[in-house]
């Protein structure tokens, strides 16, 4: 799966190039790709605007304010880094469903939960001394996410409701949760606007620049973490065999039904753990309209890292770039925000069409773009409970 | 009578279940064309999954498919106002723009059902990814279009007006508030219960419905007896398609006039589960998405016009974002306590290889 195995015994450059080439060949024609198309939709909805000059250099003068953005300056760089924080629990999130054959479209639900449940302790005990206070607002977003992904995989393991539909509506129910804890009982009182108390010493140290906070270590850890729970441990076995082929898992004696409830439950846990850092990392406070596109990145870092923990850092970074790079590019060459979204769109379409590219492109020996997660709809529809 | 009902209400706790029901008959008929309209893009959204799904097709695209219908509805609406704007004719304030932007709509939902077709049927990719790709693409492709569209915020080509039914007949007693229901409406949602009807006789009593069903269960024997698995899958979801296009078109052209991003709110996926609860039956999945649709109201009523006693008290004492949440919680339960009994197509979601002939 992974490019280190691959090119173990004995040890030769020309092979680990190779190997590398065959991972990251696809994502790379395809993000190429998805900058031609975006360049292209740049070029032509200039005719929308009335009373503009068409202008044949604007996706070179987005681009380049896009990727200014991202990387020109240490501050950008820093931005950089804590977008992507977020992205890399999101992604390992998705990644951990995809690999027991869960679709947990929730993140963002669960991420909002995370958040409100770092909110909620961190404003409770924003005085106490920071070596406390962290951990326990940490642990609260912990378990609020835990619970958002609990009741998706219980329905799934028992009643056979597919998770695709019932964490997205999970997503609406803390939506209006979140608005309505906001104006209500976390309301900072007298304060016009629906808006809460700081988390005061919850609130996560900056290391880094002005902004990098420690949520971005964090991240880092349980990239390891998460790695080290697929690959070394009999549940990390488990997973990926009822991810593989739950009939099997069954014969070999493995409960599907559990393993389901329990990848769930850890899906919300990463999520969860993604609202913190922002909550504790960047905002400190929530207001009703908090809430961000991290919970639908999280699927494109996902599906582009094909669910491998190493290969999430960066499709993270790549993401958490784009998110961190497009104000600029909004204020200097009146580019919509929404073009990332268009990117990350036009990045996943090439990848699924990726029997397409590889003809196209005679990418011979190349691994296939979605292979690890073929075996999601599979799940879907006839052979939908568990047993 | 009226003691006796008092009697039932004074019941402790037990009171509170006859308060509610007496609530219920009282604010349903009044809210029943509000109910029918929330539950018309529900519903077509609904009968798009039945299409793709009983051939053997996942469709999770339906709610990005909407949005961009909706979306095009509007901008072709936009664009041609000014060029072929009219007197509205009196039959539902019916233009020459608003016509062509409803065929614009239904175009786009037709080629991104053709993406969604190539990439499930011949790519054989996973349906649920690209499904999701779907949603992403179009709500980027939409906020993106969107923001720069309104920069010079443009009018719209206004939007399908009612019909209102004649007195006489939704002042019948008993039965006048359901001519009010699927009359006192605009043409898509007056067009639902023929077409959902309809989409019921063409499924089980057709032989392209037997052929769909059987091609949804089991590929292989369908191929076997002659029918074209792959045409009829893209056939299929093409179909399914113009479903999604007409509920895109009713978000912008019939229920407001106006486009905003993200305006679907996740109106696919309840479709889809109203698809699942009915079992994947067109008539089965539109009582679904009229329950729906009235969980979405009742929450409105609530705000709007509160029972009196015990009940009103508890009512109004919940916050109103509670709910807002009230339709997707009653998705979950309804999903999780009849998605046991209820099968999906034996083939639906695995792609078709046909094998080569040797």
């Amino acid at each position: 799966m992974s490019a280190a195995t691959g090119a173990r015994p004995p040890f030769s450059a020309a092979r680990l190039a190779r190997s590398a080439w065959s991972v990251v060949a696809l994502p790379l024609v395809s993000i190429l790709l998805s900058f031609v198309v975006g360049a292209a939709i740049i070029l032509v909805s200039q005719l929308l605007v009335p009373n503009q000059r068409f202008d044949w250099a604007l996706p070179i003068t987005a681009y380049h304010a896009l990727i200014t953005g991202a990387f020109g300056s240490f501050d950008g760089l820093v931005a950089t880094l804590v977008a992507t924080a977020p992205l890399i629990f999101g992604g390992l999130s998705v990644a951990l469903g995809f690999k027991a054959g869960l679709f947990n479209i929730g993140a963002q639900g669960q991420f909002l939960v995370g958040a409100l449940g770092s909110v909620y302790i961190g404003v409770i005990i924003s005085g106490a001394p920071s070596v406390v206070a962290i951990p326990l607002a940490v642990l609260a977003a912990i378990a609020a996410g835990a619970l958002w992904g609990f009741i998706p995989g219980i329905l799934k393991a028992w009643s056979g409701a597919h998770e695709v539909v019932t964490t997205i509506m999970l997503n609406y129910v803390a939506v209006a949760f979140l608005a309505a804890a906001v104006s209500g009982p976390l309301k900072v009182p007298g304060s016009p606007a629906p808006v809460t108390y700081d988390v005061g010493n919850a609130a996560f140290p900056v290391f880094l620049g002005r902004t990098g906070h420690l949520g971005i270590l964090l991240a880092l850890v349980f990239v390891a973490l998460i790695w080290w729970l697929l690959y070394r441990t009999t549940w990390g076995f488990e997973i990926r065999t009822v991810g593989a082929n739950p009939d099997a898992a069954r014969y070999a004696g493995m409960h599907p039904r559990v393993v389901t409830v329990f990848t769930m439950t850890g899906c919300g846990v990463l999520a969860g753990l993604a609202g913190s850092s922002v909550l504790l990392g960047v905002t400190h406070t929530m207001t009703s309209s908090f809430g961000t596109t991290v919970g639908f990145d999280s699927i494109s870092v996902a599906l582009l890292a094909r669910s491998n923990p190493i290969g999430i850092i960066f499709a993270a970074i790549l993401f958490g770039a784009m998110r961190a790079g497009a104000p600029l590019m909004q204020i200097q060459a009146q580019i919509p925000v929404e073009l990332v979204d268009v990117l990350q769109a036009t990045i996943l379409l090439f990848l699924v069409a990726s029997p397409v590219l590889r003809r196209l492109f005679r990418l011979r020996g190349v691994q296939s773009g979605l292979g690890s997660t073929e075996t999601i709809a599979r799940t879907y529809g006839g052979e939908a409970t568990v047993r | 009578m009226d003691a006796l009902i008092n009697g039932l209400y004074g019941i402790p706790l037990l009171g509170l279940v006859f308060q509610l029901a007496g609530y219920l008959v009282a604010v349903i008929p009044p809210m029943a064309p509000i109910i029918l309209r929330s539950a018309t893009p529900l519903a077509l959204g609904a009968m798009c999954g039945v299409c793709c799904e009983r051939s053997g097709v996942v469709n999770i695209g339906i709610e990005g498919t909407m949005l961009a219908s909706a979306f095009a509805g509007w901008v072709v609406g936009i664009a041609l106002a000014p060029m072929l704007g009219g007197a509205a004719t009196p039959l539902f304030g019916l233009t020459l723009p608003l016509l062509i932007a409803l065929v614009a709509a239904l175009t786009v939902a037709l080629v991104i059902s053709a993406l969604h077709a190539w990439l499930s049927i011949s790519v054989r990719a996973d349906q649920i990814i690209s499904g999701t790709i779907i949603n992403i693409a179009a709500f980027g492709v939409t906020g993106y279009l969107n923001t720069l569209i309104s920069k010079s915020s443009p009018t719209s080509a206004g939007s399908f007006a009612l019909f209102t039914p004649p007195k006489e007949l939704s002042n019948l007693p008993v039965v006048g508030w359901l001519f009010d229901m699927f009359f006192n409406q605009g043409p898509i949602a007056m067009s639902v219960l023929i077409l959902v009807v309809g989409l019921q006789i063409w499924l089980f009593r057709s032989r392209w419905g037997l052929r769909t069903r059987a091609v949804g269960e089991h590929p292989k024997a369908a191929e076997t007896v002659g029918i074209d698995v792959i045409r009829l899958r893209y056939r299929n979801v093409l179909i399914g398609g113009l479903f999604a296009g007409l509920a895109g078109a009713y978000l912008s052209m019939e229920a407001t006039n106006s486009f905003q991003a993200g305006m679907t709110a996740g109106r696919g996926f309840i479709a889809l589960a109203a698809m699942i609860v009915g079992r994947w039956t067109p008539i089965g999945a539109f009582g679904a998405a009229l329950l729906f649709a009235a969980f979405l109201s009742i929450g409105q009523a609530i705000n709007f016009a509160p029972p009196g006693g015990d009940l009103g008290t508890i009512m109004t004492a919940v916050p109103a974002q509670v709910y807002d949440s009230l339709p997707y919680i009653v998705t979950i339960i309804v999903l999780a306590g009849v998605v046991g009994r209820s099968v999906a197509p034996a083939a639906d979601g695995q792609p078709y290889e046909r094998e080569s002939a040797t």
